[in-house]
């Protein structure tokens, strides 16, 4: 599988800064995501192969982070944090608004391929709870009103 | 080698102890007497931390502390039992057991089970978790693995024994919480060697294996610890036996009281491949060919028959009208025994065997030397490895989980010298690849003759390999039959100069026994040359045996084709399709054949007699390395017997005082031999040397340590000690001194067995469970043929 060659100049560089190969799987993993959309078991053979693990290794690590995906995800991946201090805030009622607003429920994807949606534990962000994720950035001290403006947002790049 | 690690004292629970610096504190206690609980903790492999029973107290650090992630430190103080670490441990028991489907009436683990005990030890057996338990499916991973999730109290040991034990990776664990679980590395189903390593490993009844389950509980059973009957490599497996219509039979092998070379270790062989034992197809009753079809007979009838044709050709043609071939895979009991019934009895040395290493060229060129041979456990030790050829993954794994775990456990350097990229490359310091057959090249570039080099390899990475090798003390030399004949002497040579000592690998469980004890037409039990026999051995039966060498295992078959060869007497071993030989020569030779099943040596007889198996019958067997090993009787198959008593019935059927074959106890009249003299007559030489052993003349004429006695006393380099060999220790035998001189070694009659890590000659093409997993039909060779022994 041939990535693209800025994403192999950042393998290569990756690769300099440790002394064993494994050490750059997680990041490797997030930006292969980035360009192909999602771990597909191509990617995840190829990413193997790279790094000297065997596809289960990979596997058991893609598993563990509710960041990296085995499917393919909507434009915008939507994570509503539900852990205790945003469960405290209300993180809940966000998620459920979500899911009404969007029409899907926990890990799933709008027919129109713009949004996937997801319960996650504690994404850091408890300072500012109750708080979301898209893609990488962070909504926080959410509300309902907040998040139809954030989507509305979000659909609005989509269209541009 | 590095100095000593200093010594840390401690103080725990009171007691005052020392152990050396960095040793984890949870070993330094069970060193110490002090046991403290633990799941995830396992000796030999990497820390894992995880099921937190092993908290201690440790004063003046906070909080409670897992005494398997902890290292000694001086002056600690350290309480491994107070109300405290009770209460933990036993929240800790709650929390596994919270999911835990509490079905130990039905699960394998019962009454085996460390989660069990600790329920019963800790009294956490009642619960606060109100919630309904989330059940799933057992899955079957593969033939032998299953996986039944909910009892799985995620100690990682099964992960951590697949990749860093066996080096395979086979298991990982996916999600994480709550949610982990065990994964195989095929999504549903595993692929990979099958060992059972992780079955054996569980603490509890999650991973179970499919030769066992739902079949017996552990209460039921015997447990007798025998050795392997497969490779070479001598691995005792514990085997629980229960009692069944016909006997006893095999209901599982593991090792788990680690005892013996091989530790835990079991490859897919010795774990399951028990099961030809069972099969249908196995013979139970004698046959004898009546109208040219082989038909059931007794036993009486059977041993009359080849008794008096036997005899008939004897006195009519001579004994080198008869042939006799032995086995790998009998004890060395057995082995002794044949081949001296062959000389004694039959008056002939046409005795061979199937050769898979070149054991007389090894001991003719180990001439002169002293203390040259490995142990097994030399090599989980040695500083340093060099392997010459064969790949040890395949044909002895034993031999690559030590190497492994020297490599992973004492950074020993491995050096691999192969024409294939053996997975022993992941583990070498040093991987240096040559064309096939460059092997013998090689063992002469290490002893100086660098024009040797260029048929190797690159010289340049051959010289820095030699230098390496030169500079090491301690090296352990393995080297499989690619090196052979006039190759083994430098070999030798460089070992010497360097100190180093060697293993000559070959295949089959007791295929270094069938050479020890003389299966050879030229070679006698201790490889004292028939022709040119020498000393007191003269005295002995030996003496007695005729001069002349005899036929090879190919010859015999010539000369049966051009009528020269009578009879034939084969045991365990199936000749004819190995080696390509022309069934019809037989078709005028009386053939007898001693086996488990009608191979195709068999179908072609005249009679067949049905044997016993190594699990089936006591003895000792002698590994690749020379390492000897005592079999216990295991399972029972009543209708059938050892090849031992089989032997010495047709000795006593031909009129053959037995007396003369096996040293039993000669009866009332018996003396010590002082009336006549201490030298005199051979039983009463023979009660002398068991006075003098301290050991017991044995009662029944079919009792093989009889023949052991003798076999100590005869065979140089078996002297060692009775106490460790009968309490079921392994015990280094030496290859005897011949001197000078070169033994008889024919390189050229040496066919490999060319069994991998799923196939095991004959028995092999009968255990379901090898045939069963789906890794069996990789890496056969096409042309390997049909296994002979
Ligand atoms: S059977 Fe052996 S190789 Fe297979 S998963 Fe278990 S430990 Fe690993
Ligand atoms: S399957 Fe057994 S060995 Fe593996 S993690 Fe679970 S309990 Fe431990
Ligand atoms: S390594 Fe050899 S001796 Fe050990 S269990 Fe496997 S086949 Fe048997
Ligand atoms: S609990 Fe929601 S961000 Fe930490
Ligand atoms: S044994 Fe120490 S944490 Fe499991």
């Amino acid at each position: 599988m041939r990535f693209s060659d800025q994403l192999e100049t950042r393998i290569a560089t990756m690769l300099t800064h440790y002394p064993v190969k494994r050490s750059i799987l997680v990041p490797t993993l997030l930006f292969v995501q980035d360009e192909v959309g999602y771990l597909s078991d191509e990617a995840i053979a190829e990413v193997a192969k790279r790094v000297e693990l065997t596809e289960l290794e990979v596997r058991n690590v893609i598993s563990y982070y509710s960041m990296l995906s085995l499917k393919p995800k909507g434009k915008f991946n939507i994570q509503v944090c539900t852990n205790i201090c945003c469960m405290i805030r209300g993180g809940e009622s966000i998620f459920d608004h979500c899911k009404k607003k969007l029409g899907i429920g926990h890990k799933m994807t709008t027919p129109d391929g713009l949004f996937s949606l997801e319960e996650v534990e504690c994404i850091g962000a408890c300072s500012w709870a109750p708080a979301m994720q898209v893609n990488y950035d962070f909504h926080e001290n959410l509300t309902a009103e907040k998040v139809d403006a954030i989507l509305d947002d979000y659909k609005r790049k989509a269209q541009q | 080698m590095a100095d000593a690690p200093k010594l840390v004292n401690l103080t725990v629970d009171g007691k005052a102890i020392t152990a050396p610096a960095g040793t984890l504190l949870i070993d330094a206690c069970k060193n110490a007497g002090i046991e403290i609980p633990s799941f995830c903790y396992y000796p030999g492999l990497s820390v894992q931390g995880a099921c937190r029973m092993c908290l201690v107290k440790i004063e003046k650090m906070p909080k409670l502390q897992t005494s398997c992630t902890t290292v000694v430190g001086e002056g600690m103080v350290v309480t491994t039992e107070n109300d405290e670490i009770h209460q933990a441990r036993k929240s800790m028991l709650e929390l596994v057991l919270a999911n835990h489907p509490l079905d130990c009436p039905v699960c394998d683990a019962g009454g085996q089970c460390e989660l069990q005990d600790m329920t019963f030890t800790y009294g956490a057996a009642e619960s606060k978790f109100v919630d309904i338990k989330n059940h799933r499916d057992e899955q079957q991973w593969s033939p032998v693995v299953y996986f039944d999730r909910p009892r799985c109290i995620l100690c990682y040991r099964c992960v951590r024994v697949c990749g860093e034990g066996m080096d395979v990776w086979a298991l990982g664990i996916q999600q994480r919480g709550v949610s982990s679980v065990i994964a195989p590395n095929m999504e549903d189903h595993l692929e990979c060697e099958e060992c059972g390593m992780c079955i054996d490993i569980c603490p509890v009844g999650a991973l179970t294996s499919g030769a066992y389950r739902y079949k017996t509980r552990p209460w039921e059973m015997n447990h007798v610890a025998t050795v392997c009957t497969h490779c070479g490599d001598g691995c005792v497996t514990t085997l629980g036996v229960r009692r069944s219509d016909t006997g006893m039979e095999i209901m599982r092998g593991d090792n788990r009281d680690k005892s013996g070379i091989n530790g835990d270790f079991l490859c897919i062989k010795g774990r399951y491949a028990f099961d030809f034992s069972k099969e249908p197809e196995r013979i139970t009753v004698p046959l004898i060919r009546r109208n040219s079809k082989l038909e059931p007979a007794t036993w009486e009838a059977a041993f009359e028959l080849i008794a008096s044709k036997l005899k008939e050709v004897r006195d009519r043609d001579g004994g080198q009208a008869i042939g006799v071939i032995g086995s790998n895979r009998t004890t060395n009991e057995e082995n002794y025994l044949l081949q001296k019934f062959a000389r004694l009895v039959l008056a002939t040395n046409n005795i061979d065997h199937h050769r898979t290493a070149d054991y007389p060229g090894f001991v003719s060129a180990l001439a002169g030397t002293q203390n040259m041979t490995a142990s097994m456990r030399d090599v989980a030790s040695a500083p340093a490895i060099l392997l010459i050829g064969n790949d040890p993954t395949e044909q002895h794994p034993l031999l690559a989980w030590q190497i492994r775990n020297n490599v992973r456990l004492n950074k020993a350097r491995l050096y691999t010298v192969n024409s294939n990229q053996i997975k022993l490359r992941r583990q070498s310091t040093v991987f240096h690849l040559i064309s096939a057959g460059s092997e013998g090249a090689f063992a002469q570039f290490l002893v100086g003759n660098d024009s040797a080099a260029s048929s190797v390899g690159d010289p340049q990475a051959l010289n820095s390999l030699r230098d390496k090798l030169r500079g090491e003390q301690g090296l352990v030399i393995a080297f499989g039959s690619e090196i052979r004949g006039e190759h083994i002497k430098p070999l030798v040579q460089f070992a010497q100069s360097v100190g180093a000592k060697l293993i000559c690998l070959g295949d089959y469980a007791n295929s270094r026994g069938a050479a020890d004890m003389g299966l050879y037409p030229d070679l006698l039990p201790g490889y004292y040359p028939v022709s040119q026999l020498t000393g007191s051995k003269d005295e002995d039966w030996m003496g007695k045996a005729p001069k002349q060498p005899g036929l090879t295992l190919q010859e015999m078959f010539s000369a049966a084709a051009g009528g020269r060869l009578r009879a034939l007497y084969v045991v365990g071993s199936n000749p004819v399709a190995r080696y390509n030989l022309d069934p019809f020569a037989l078709k005028n030779t009386f053939t007898v054949v001693q086996d488990m099943f009608l191979t195709e040596t068999a179908t072609l007889a005249d009679v067949v007699l049905p044997a016993a198996n190594a699990y089936e019958k006591g003895g000792t067997f002698t590994n690749t390395c020379g390492d000897l090993q005592r079999l216990q009787k295991a399972g029972d198959v009543t209708t059938v017997k050892s090849d031992f008593e089989i032997i010495v019935r047709i000795a006593n059927a031909m009129g053959y005082d037995v007396h003369g074959l096996v040293p039993f106890a000669p009866g009332l009249r018996a003396d010590m031999g002082q009336t006549r003299g201490a030298e005199s007559g051979e039983a009463d030489r023979h009660k002398v040397w068991l006075t003098r052993q301290g050991i017991e003349p044995k009662l029944s004429p079919f009792d093989p340590l009889a023949l052991l006695d003798e076999i100590q006393r005869l065979v140089p380099g078996y002297e060692v000690s009775r106490l460790n060999l009968m309490a079921g220790n392994d015990q280094h035998t030496q290859v005897p001194d011949i001197g000078s001189g070169e033994l008889p070694s024919h390189p050229e009659l040496i066919v490999p067995s060319e069994d991998t890590l799923f196939t095991s000659g004959t028995l092999g093409r009968y255990s379901k469970t090898l045939n069963s997993v789906m890794e069996n039909d990789r890496a056969v060779p096409e042309d390997a043929g049909i296994p002979a022994d």
